[in-house]
């Protein structure tokens, strides 16, 4: 089984039940968050630095590592 | 019927879970996560390698028993939220634990409120990774991170890893990584040889006894480093990681006793990961919401039964001191024997007793690992050191003489979204100032429509 979400308009396949962060990963996809101009990815892996940063479905400030990828996911990436 | 709310849902959490059942009360588990287990027992049901897990069939003993579909033994006795963030912990009078129910972060999560008769926080704690120029580059994560997410979707963190910091907990990690498929260049150990020997080899047939489960499974590790030719350096630290826009080599430097980096041994290795991990720090801002009081050493001061200074509110696993999950499994059994009211003198809660005494002698012997000040020698004045706010080492040292406050305001180190958890004990270190950055008003983040929601809610019912 497998998920597909798009991220910033391309299509990433991954397995079911990975966090988006596992789909970014497993994709060879290292950051998707820009901070003061730096890219930056993953740094926790479980909810707590908030470095993975994305925005799903129009929504704003959900940590990849935590949240599971769902088919069809429309993910942009963020900066500040 | 006494009622026990359980936070979190780790070796500790289901352990109190396990034993509140036993001694007769209805128990509430809450949990972030979609899954129980917790970091020790972090999984996916398909995704997970099972070669990564150790006492699994533990775990499924306990999984077993909070199945809403019931064992016999606690049918209809217990419920378990997951997917569940706790925001709010009220004990003024009595108990209650809010949380928010959805998918992490979405907008419309369900306000939960549990209402109950005693409380046990086993909240956890997470990866303290001290910063080194270039650790903000794509490719750089907690060995904590690392390990979760080998553990929880299947995926190697890079494909040539640079494994490195202090305890012993690198060694699952770099076990970790080779059965998700990526292989670790070095695993890189701060403490020097003469150290571990003196904190770990003493005496090794103490160890065995002291942590029965833990002997093999660090023996695993070894061996399997060996097998695949990994090598293991001691006294030595990651001082510098290179790249543009992500990993592309570490600098692997020795260090003295203080982890001073010794000039002129620096070694240049190519790889596309480092996963860096100096310890763990509690999560310790449920209890400090709670009220508990909190030890000089920063860990929540519990009593024989784990109970904190809050009546009816116990504290269990890493919150309590790192000591690993065995002894995070025993403090949590005796915390949930005793928060539903079990007799601290029952012949059940013995052997728990017993296994907690044991695992804080191990827990001494992490000591050998703790971090030494040299450490601050690798940093250049543009290292950053609070990640969110991207806060340099020169822009904190220009304000190390002012109060607690007016650094926060000037620099704003550890005021960014993660408010302090990745950086704050670095900055009190490098200034000298006690910030407190533990007692953070929110536990989580939490949206404001989703906060006022839950507040119409009250009003309604009220
Ligand atoms: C990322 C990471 C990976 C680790 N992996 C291993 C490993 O593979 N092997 C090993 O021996 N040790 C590992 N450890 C060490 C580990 O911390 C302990 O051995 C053990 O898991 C501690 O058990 P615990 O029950 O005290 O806490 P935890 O297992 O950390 O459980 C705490 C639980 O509380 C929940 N929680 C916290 N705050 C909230 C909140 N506000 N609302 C709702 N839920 C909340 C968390 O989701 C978590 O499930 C790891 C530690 C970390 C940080
Ligand atoms: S990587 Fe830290 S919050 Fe996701």
């Amino acid at each position: 089984m497998s998920v597909m979400i798009r991220v910033d308009g391309e299509e990433l396949h991954g397995r079911d039940g990975q966090t988006i962060a596992g789909v970014l990963l497993a994709s060879g996809q290292r950051s998707w968050r820009t901070a003061a101009g730096a890219p930056r990815g993953v740094f926790c892996g479980i909810g707590v630095c908030q470095d993975c940063l994305v925005t799903v479905n129009g929504v704003a400030g959900v940590r990849a590592c935590q949240r599971t990828a769902v088919d069809g996911d429309v993910v942009e990436k963020e900066s500040r | 019927m006494t009622t026990v709310a359980i936070l979190g849902a780790g070796p500790a959490g289901l352990a109190a879970a396990q034993s509140a059942l036993a001694a007769g009360a209805d128990v509430v588990v809450v949990d972030e996560a979609e899954r129980i287990g917790g970091q020790f027992w972090r999984h996916h049901d398909t995704l997970t390698d099972r070669r990564m897990q150790h006492q699994w069939a533990r775990f499924e003993r306990l999984r077993a028993l909070l199945d809403p579909a019931g064992t016999a033994a606690s049918a209809g006795r217990v419920v378990v939220h997951s997917s569940a963030s706790v925001w709010r912990i009220e004990t003024g009078a009595g108990i209650r634990v809010h949380a928010l129910v959805g998918p992490a972060d979405a907008a419309a999560r369900q306000g939960l409120t549990i209402q109950a008769d005693a409380l046990v926080i086993a909240t956890g704690a997470h990866d303290r990774a001290l910063p080194v120029p270039g650790w903000t580059l794509p490719g750089v994560v907690t060995a904590g991170a690392a390990q979760a997410i080998a553990k929880r979707d299947g995926v190697a963190i890079g494909r040539r890893t640079v494994v490195a910091g202090a305890g012993p907990f690198l060694l699952p990690v770099a076990s970790s990584l080779a059965l998700a498929g990526g292989s670790v260049v070095e695993v890189v150990e701060a403490t020097r040889a003469a150290a571990l020997v003196a904190g770990w080899a003493r005496a090794p047939w103490r160890l065995a006894g002291s942590a029965p489960a833990k002997a093999p499974e660090l023996w695993d590790y070894v061996s399997g480093l060996v097998r695949r030719r990994t090598p293991y350096r001691t006294g030595s630290a990651v001082t510098r990681i290179h790249g543009r826009g992500r990993v592309e080599a570490a600098t692997i430097q020795r260090i003295d006793g203080d982890w001073r980096p010794i000039v002129g041994t620096e070694r240049l290795v190519e790889c596309d990961a480092v996963a860096l991990g100096h310890g763990f720090t509690p999560r310790l801002e449920a209890a400090i919401q709670a009220g508990c009081d909190i030890r000089p050493d920063r860990f929540v001061a519990v009593d024989q039964q784990q109970a904190t200074s809050v009546a009816g509110v116990y504290a269990a696993g890493e919150v309590t001191g790192i000591a690993g999950a065995d002894a995070a499994l025993a403090e949590g059994a005796v915390a949930g024997f005793a928060a539903a009211g079990g007799d601290p003198t029952d012949a059940r809660i013995r052997p728990a007793r017993l296994v907690r005494r044991r695992m804080h002698a191990f827990a001494e012997r992490l000591k050998t690992h703790d971090i030494r000040p040299g450490w601050k020698a690798w940093l250049d004045d543009d290292t950053v050191i609070c990640r969110c706010e991207t806060v340099t080492r020169a822009q904190i040292a220009e304000y190390a003489g002012a109060s607690s406050r007016g650094l926060r305001l000037a620099t704003r180190a550890g005021l960014g979204a993660c408010q302090g958890r990745t950086c704050g004990r670095t900055v009190e270190e490098l200034t000298g100032v006690r910030i407190g950055y533990d007692a953070r008003p929110v536990l989580g983040s939490v949206r404001v429509g989703e906060l006022a929601a839950v507040h119409a809610e009250r009003v309604d019912a009220g």
